[in-house]
């Protein structure tokens, strides 16, 4: 599909440049003068997104094509293929003027060199504070964001009527569903036997008050103050195996399955995020949205992971490409129309509430307001590998967690340092 | 030319040669329209070396096919060459100029793209300055911003002059926006879109003082005042703080770096030499990982190459047997894994292969905890065991081929000279079997070295080896191990990953060549 997509770009463009010759041939002969200013011409530009907010959009972006004068060429894609191929595409000048794209790849888009600043000026207050702050890298603001997804804990209304309170609340109504028969597993959490999944089990950390970067004043992340081998994340490891002995966490139950146990009915409770709701619904079961309760004293809050359109800094249409982003794609139209494809919560304030309160994706929104994003550094990539794997372990019960927890943390420095 | 044939017999001949040439100059047409259109472009782009190479191999095509007798070997061979050289070779020699550059994560193009941005990341606007509303003008001297600042005083300024105040005489205003200046043209929004790049790029300065900053305007209605603390001197070639008075000089291997070694993002490409090639000798806990891999690669390679071929084999023996009823349902059976797509079939046995929740573990070892894929050496024998799976019916089908095509004569005249079942077997039929099959042993051999998608589909690679940094597993073939590097996480270092492919390249060769060699002594059975 991809190489479909570029090859016939490419042949468009081909078509296009045949077409201009063709014309010139003909202006030269006729002895002809046509005047190049060409009216309302507002040129074209490219836009990379996935299916699914390219359906969303096709009203937005057509008033903006009635409005400029410019032609959107969307190119689609999926979604997780677009910050990877913008990186090798964009120096070749075959890359798209306006990309779609997750807010941690922006580490990696920065250092490449192939994202612009965009500076929204006073509108950046319209914004969720996180969803700003997740766009933000080196204190320059890279793009706007437009929607926000984060973890929270879904409960099956049957078996759990009430949110529990506390941890030892969920553990206690979990194993009890258990105990009586009416459910298989006292929580679900999707994990793999072989990288764990610490984006799923981050909230349990952050409630031990382990942060993986400590965060600047402004609330983005200092990546060069590693704080993962903190005390708060030793307690943390030494629960993560205790967890697993217990049979609360399991490494044998992947994302798929404990989707599939959740919708089953098999569960009270699992982590997990709006993507999965379309699933539970299908299945019919009733389930509500709740905060997860902390384990270790402090507040769980989950990472966020934010998703916004920029600009490309190979673009050669950055006046009408800036605009498409800060004019268009910022409007509560929109960002609306995002949120209504996407079940993701909107980045903009006033599309934020205008969702009707008791929707689900409200309520992960909520969730997601007080929450920090995922950390942008490019490092992540690695430190993720480093992360799961050892969480695994510990999981699995192969080792000492405080041994193996403090030889992750170092591993992690020494990816900085080379880095 | 020839005297005009009257024979009756000739004519259709001359009739489909003139049909035949009409159809060559036809395609020529087509060949070499596509080849100057692709020169002009091309030209148009300043790849003149690109044009020179179009443009030769376009002669040639047309000698090939215009030149009568001469080249008649090169007309059948000519379209599969100018493939070969497209797809392969030229693939190849990319491949390797990659392996001697630093091309991957941060280094993703020219230094001049490198400054720009760096420049670019590094400005950022003056605290708490207000927005300013403006219009886009131009007089002889260039591009400049017509600037309404928020209590609405207007004022001009281009990239050389300063912004200068205006009187309220000397511009015309629309709903409190100043829209046009004596002295100046207002752009239109159509002379906006075609000059965005120009406009994008201009910065008016705020004052005489390069410290106050400049205007820029991103969408042509709104700009702001930014100051940029990276300073670009051409002279030197350094890169300066202003803040901090740091001087980054290009430091050689493609990135500015400070006095105290620390490297700006992004740099640039440029050529390192052996470097890529010499990583894993330097970085010792790579290089042993790198050997662990590389060992279990071709023990990988060998043992599903040597077992999935026994197991045809022995099928293959078996259901040949005249006396077996039902053999067609069974070699149906048997080619079944054939014909699911090893995708398909590799997901299936991810599932069959949980620890809690997978049918082998359930059902057949009735609720062990056995860690197929978890645990170091378990999981390399349930990757071969999967690709044992998938890979006997090929084994089973080229055998059985090759037993059906061996002549009963053959066992005939060895029973006559009083030879048994299993001497036949091992001392006549395998011989004449191994000259047919032991090619493909050999291109099953390689196809293994390389079979990236049972690996990435099972384990992708896992479980992870502890102790070094870069992310290997016990599981990793070089080819998944190549993957990670050049596209997995953070590193994405394309240089260092055309290295190890190159390496790998070089191994499968001479595997190649060394067995095809040894092949030779086989056919001299025949």
């Amino acid at each position: 599909m991809r190489t479909g997509t570029t090859g016939s770009r490419r042949l468009l463009q081909l078509a296009a440049i045949a077409a201009t010759g063709m014309t010139l041939v003909a202006c030269s002969g006729g002895g002809g003068d046509a005047d190049a200013g060409g009216g309302e011409d507002g040129g074209t530009i490219t836009v990379w997104m996935d299916q699914n907010r390219a359906d969303a959009l096709g009203d937005v972006i057509a008033s903006f094509e009635e409005e400029s004068g410019t032609t959107v060429e969307v190119v689609i894609k999926e979604f997780g293929d677009i910050a990877g191929d913008f990186v090798t595409q964009a120096p070749g000048g075959e890359g798209p003027d306006v990309v779609i794209a997750p807010h941690d790849a922006l580490g990696n888009l920065v250092s490449n060199g192939v994202v612009a600043p965009i500076e929204l000026g006073d509108a950046s207050g319209d914004f969720q504070d996180v969803a700003i702050e997740a766009m933000s890298y080196d204190g320059s603001v890279y793009g706007v964001p437009v929607s926000i997804e984060n973890l929270a804990l879904v409960r099956n209304t049957a078996l759990a009527p009430e949110a529990p309170a506390t941890w030892d609340d969920l553990v206690a109504t979990g194993q009890a569903a258990v105990a009586s028969g009416s459910a298989q597993y006292p929580l679900l959490v999707g994990l793999d036997p072989n990288t764990a999944d610490p984006y799923h089990l981050y909230p349990l950390q952050a409630s031990y008050g382990g942060p993986l970067f400590a965060l600047n004043d402004d609330g983005t992340y200092d990546g060069s103050d590693l704080q993962i081998g903190n005390e708060g994340n030793l307690q943390f490891a030494a629960q993560l195996q205790q967890w697993g002995a217990d049979g609360i966490l399991n490494l044998s139950i992947s994302q798929d399955i404990a989707k599939e146990q959740f919708a089953a009915g098999a569960s009270p409770y699992t982590i997990t995020g709006p993507w999965s709701l379309a699933q539970f619904d299908e299945a019919g079961i009733e389930y509500a949205i709740d905060p997860i309760p902390s384990a270790g004293g402090q507040s769980a809050t989950p990472l966020v992971g934010v998703q916004g359109f920029m600009l490309s800094s190979y673009s050669e249409n950055p006046i009408v490409a800036t605009q498409f982003i800060t004019d268009y794609m910022a409007s509560e139209e929109a960002q609306t129309a995002i949120y209504e494809a996407g079940d993701r919560a909107p980045a903009l304030t006033a599309a934020f509430e205008a969702m009707p309160a008791d929707s689900p994706t409200a309520a992960f929104g909520e969730i997601g307001a007080d929450a920090v994003p995922m950390p942008n550094v490019p490092e992540m990539a690695a430190i993720w590998d480093q992360w799961g794997a050892t969480e695994a372990q510990i999981i699995g019960g192969q080792g000492d967690p405080t041994q193996l927890w403090t030889s992750m943390a170092e591993a992690i420095q020494s990816t900085i340092d080379a880095g | 030319m020839a005297a005009p044939d009257t024979t009756g017999l000739r004519r259709p001949r001359r009739l489909s040669g003139s049909l035949g040439l009409l159809a060559k100059i036809a395609l020529l047409a087509v060949v070499d329209a596509i080849a100057v259109f692709a020169i002009m472009l091309l030209a148009a782009q300043g790849s003149w070396i690109v044009v020179a190479v179009v443009a030769l191999v376009t002669v040639v095509v047309n000698a090939v096919y215009l030149v009568p007798g001469r080249f008649l070997p090169a007309k059948y061979l000519t379209p599969g060459l100018v493939l070969l050289g497209i797809f392969q070779v030229f693939v190849v020699l990319f491949s390797c100029y990659i392996a001697f550059t630093n091309y991957g994560f941060g280094h993703n193009s020219t230094k001049d793209d490198a400054i720009s941005q760096l420049i670019q990341q590094s400005t950022s606007r003056v605290e708490d300055s207000p927005a300013y509303r403006v219009t886009v003008v131009e007089n002889l001297s260039g591009l400049g911003l017509l600037v309404t600042d928020p209590d609405g005083d207007v004022s001009v300024g281009s990239a050389e002059q300063p912004l200068q105040r205006l009187d309220e005489g000397q511009v015309e205003t629309e709903a409190g926006v100043a829209v046009a200046a004596d002295g100046w043209t207002t752009l239109t929004t159509g002379q906006i879109v075609q000059r965005q790049s120009d406009i994008a790029s201009l910065q008016v300065p705020f004052s005489d003082d390069l410290d106050d900053g400049f205007l820029v305007t991103a969408d042509a209605r709104n700009a702001y005042v930014f100051v940029s603390n990276l300073s670009y001197d051409e002279a030197t070639d350094t890169l300066t703080d202003t803040d901090t008075g740091v001087v980054y000089v290009d430091g050689g291997e493609g990135a500015f770096v400070s006095p105290d070694g620390e490297e700006l993002r992004p740099g640039w490409q440029v050529l390192v030499g052996f470097e890529n090639f010499a990583y894993p000798f330097q970085s010792q806990a790579f290089g042993q990982a790198l050997i662990g891999v590389t060992i279990w690669t071709f023990a990988f390679a060998a043992i599903s190459v040597g077992l999935s071929f026994l197991l045809g084999l022995a099928l293959a023996v078996t259901l040949n047997d005249p006396r077996l009823r039902g053999r067609n349902v069974y070699r149906v059976l048997a080619i079944l894994p054939y014909a699911f797509p090893s995708f398909l079939s590799a997901l299936v046995w991810l599932g069959l292969l949980n620890t809690e929740f997978g049918f082998v573990n359930q059902v057949l070892l009735g609720g062990a905890a056995v860690p197929w894929l978890s645990d170091p050496i378990i999981a390399k024998i349930s990757v071969i065991l999967v690709n044992v799976w998938l890979g006997f019916p090929y084994m089973f089908l080229v055998c059985t081929g090759a037993l059906q095509s061996i002549p009963e004569e053959v066992t005939e005249a060895a029973t006559v000279d009083g030879a048994r079942g299993w001497a036949i077997f091992r001392l006549i039929k395998l011989p004449l079997l191994l000259v047919s099959i032991a090619p493909l042993l050999i291109s099953s051999f390689a196809f293994n070295f390389n079979n990236f998608n049972i690996i990435y589909m099972l384990t992708r690679g896992g479980p992870r080896i502890g102790g070094i940094d870069e992310n290997v597993g016990h599981t990793d073939l070089l080819i998944t191990l190549v993957y990670k590097v050049a596209f997995a996480g953070q590193g994405a270092d394309y240089g260092l990953a055309s290295a190890l492919a190159i390496i790998i390249f070089v191994i499968v060769a001479v595997i190649s060549a060394i067995s095809f060699r040894q092949t030779k002594a086989l056919e001299d059975l025949n």
